[in-house]
């Protein structure tokens, strides 16, 4: 449904994307994750046809989006980064507006708009002016104006941030139910939210394309190197070098405050040295306080499988 | 055409929720109500003084007073209107860029001349209300006198063609930038450097008087109030409207190539 090959886009000489090809199929969820700057929004822009790239191609239900904009315009619902709304409009008025643009027929006008109010739990705001509503519901009229049209690709940029716990889990349930009727692309800088809604990650940084899998096969190759952290009571004399000797460990950090120490492990890839940590800390004659794994930070696991893919 | 509409419509909504379209008008009517007043008192005043004079010394001097009325009213009004003109196409593209409305707009199916249409019709909407409004005054030479028709109108239609081409510049110079007061600042200079050559052209000699007064924006209005609807006056005005929205045309599409 959507294939993107060696596409590129510079901003007067900087690269913003260099060289990034992906597949989506037809009824896929996709998320689109990387750190900010990574290029996200430039790709969804090319895609939608916003703007066009420096080379390579894009193309969206078949049309290059290059040399058929309009066609491919037709069938996505896009979602900028920041909600293209009018504040002086009302909800309904707005979204009716939209309709036309995107080429609802008349007759089905209506009707779309308040399925889309519906589905994006806006009906009870419909007659407010969009200036006057909070974060959320400014997104989920975003949301709305993206799926109205019924297209048959929705390019999602970063469609859950700055909304709060509670309306990201609507807005996440609300993505999950347009698989299998809806191709579908979104981007996040948060590494949990693609589990909880993709089928199928594409990770970029700093503009390249770092690795395409499924969020499940990238927690599992993102848990063969893990970081261990633990405190344990004592002096710290001869702690690091009873640890170090441990097989699987590849570094350590210890620090010292109010007589406790504090350590962080970083392991070997695929090995887990928990046993190994705790049974040396205690048999040394430590207290051992605490012990657990330090989830990575998004930039770590950028590293890490930036290093992997160098070192296949 | 349907999505030309579309845009039409948004955009005058638009100008009415938004202070803009009642600031612009109170405005216009109300200079322009004073000044057809003043240039109504004065008219009358004199051709009641040249008839008093005619009179005593035989010499019969027929004076059209509406006639007179009208060519210096449309003369008030174009300048009025260069005052209007920035105020009501500051925001056109401006605002779209600043508030990321662009966005939706470019990416949905409709192309780049229906989208400058759309906003182009929208502030010459705007322009034809304020145009209708002075028919009231127009109107009181018909209720007090019994004027020519033919200048009237033919000063009616160079207002629209003169207000075409410069929302067309003012249109153009918003797609430019995406701050509205800096869009109004520079339309504003830039009709006034129009102005300008006008008056340069007054002064001019022969030659350079010709290329200038032919450049100038209000010299050609002139001509229609006398009543004659000057075929290289509409000319003038639809190709530089053509222009206007040609450049707004490759602005918007630029827009695209610099992201
Ligand atoms: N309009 C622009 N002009 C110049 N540079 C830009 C522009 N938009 C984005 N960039 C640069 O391109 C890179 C990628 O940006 P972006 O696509 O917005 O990343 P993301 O959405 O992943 O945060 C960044 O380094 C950013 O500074
Ligand atoms: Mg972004």
């Amino acid at each position: 449904m959507i294939e993107v090959d060696n596409l590129s886009k510079s901003y007067s000489g900087t690269r913003a994307i260099d060289g990034i090809s992906f597949r989506v199929e037809k009824g896929e969820i996709l998320g689109f994750l990387g750190p900010n700057g990574a290029g996200k929004t430039t790709t969804m822009r090319i895609l939608s046809g916003f703007m066009p790239a420096t080379s390579g191609t894009a193309r969206v239900a078949g049309f290059d989006v290059f040399t058929h904009p309009l066609e491919v315009k037709r069938r996505i619902g896009y979602l900028p980064e920041h909600p293209p709304l009018y504040h002086e409009m009302r909800v309904r008025d707005f979204l009716t507006f939209v309709a036309r643009i995107k080429g609802v027929d008349s007759q089905q006008r209506e009707a779309r708009v308040q399925e889309a109010m519906e589905l994006c739990s806006v009906t009870e705001v419909a007659g407010t002016l969009i200036g006057h509503l909070s974060k959320g519901y400014q997104q989920r009229v975003g949301l709305a104006q993206a799926i109205l049209h019924h297209p048959e690709v929705l390019i999602l940029d970063e469609p859950t941030i700055g909304l709060d716990p509670k309306q990201i889990i609507e807005v996440r349930n609300l993505i999950k139910g347009f698989a299998g009727t809806h191709t579908v692309i979104l981007s996040t800088h948060i590494l949990p939210e693609v589990g909880m809604t993709c089928q199928r990650v594409v990770i970029i940084n700093k503009g390249k394309l770092v690795a395409v899998d499924t969020p499940g096969n990238l927690t599992s190759r993102l848990a063969k190197g893990n970081k261990v952290f633990l405190e344990a009571e004592g002096a710290p004399s001869g702690f690091r070098e009873r640890l170090e000797r441990i097989p699987g460990v590849a570094q350590l950090q210890v620090s010292e405050s109010n007589g406790r120490i504090q350590c962080y492990v970083d392991c070997l890839p695929a090995a887990d040295v928990r046993k190994e940590l705790a049974s040396a800390v205690v048999g040394g004659g430590w207290g051992l306080l605490e012990m657990r794994i330090v989830s990575l930070s998004l930039e770590e696991i950028f590293l890490q499988l930036t290093t992997e893919e160098q070192i296949s | 055409m349907k999505n030309t509409w579309a845009i039409f419509q948004r955009e005058m909504r638009s100008y009415f929720v938004s202070p803009v379209a009642y600031v612009v008008l109170t405005i216009f009517f109300f200079l322009a109500g004073l000044f057809f007043y003043e240039i109504l008192a004065r008219i009358v005043e004199q051709t009641t003084l040249s008839s008093l004079q005619s009179g005593r010394f035989g010499g019969p001097q027929p004076v059209n007073v509406p006639a007179l009325v009208a060519r210096s009213f449309f003369g008030v009004l174009s300048t009025i209107l260069l005052f209007m003109i920035p105020m009501m196409t500051m925001g056109l593209l401006a605002e779209e860029k600043k508030r990321g409305t662009i966005e939706l707009l470019l990416t949905s199916p409709l192309t780049n001349a229906q989208l400058v249409l759309g906003k182009f019709f929208a502030s010459l909407g705007l322009g034809l209300i304020m145009i209708l409004v002075t028919g009231l005054m127009t109107g009181v030479m018909f209720a007090f006198g019994d004027p020519d028709l033919s200048p009237i109108l033919s000063g009616y239609l160079g207002l629209v063609l003169y207000l075409g081409s410069l929302l067309s510049l003012g249109l153009f110079i918003s797609s430019l930038t995406e701050n509205q007061i800096v869009a109004a600042v520079i339309t504003f200079g830039v009709i006034l450097l129009l102005w300008i050559v006008d008056i340069a052209a007054g002064s001019a000699g022969t030659s350079v008087k010709e290329v200038l007064s032919y450049l100038s924006v209000i010299q050609h209005l002139e001509d229609f109030t006398k009543g004659v609807v000057d075929l290289p006056g509409v000319v003038f005005y639809l190709s530089f409207t053509a222009v206007g929205l040609f450049l707004t045309h490759r602005s918007i599409e630029s827009l695209r190539w610099r992201g």
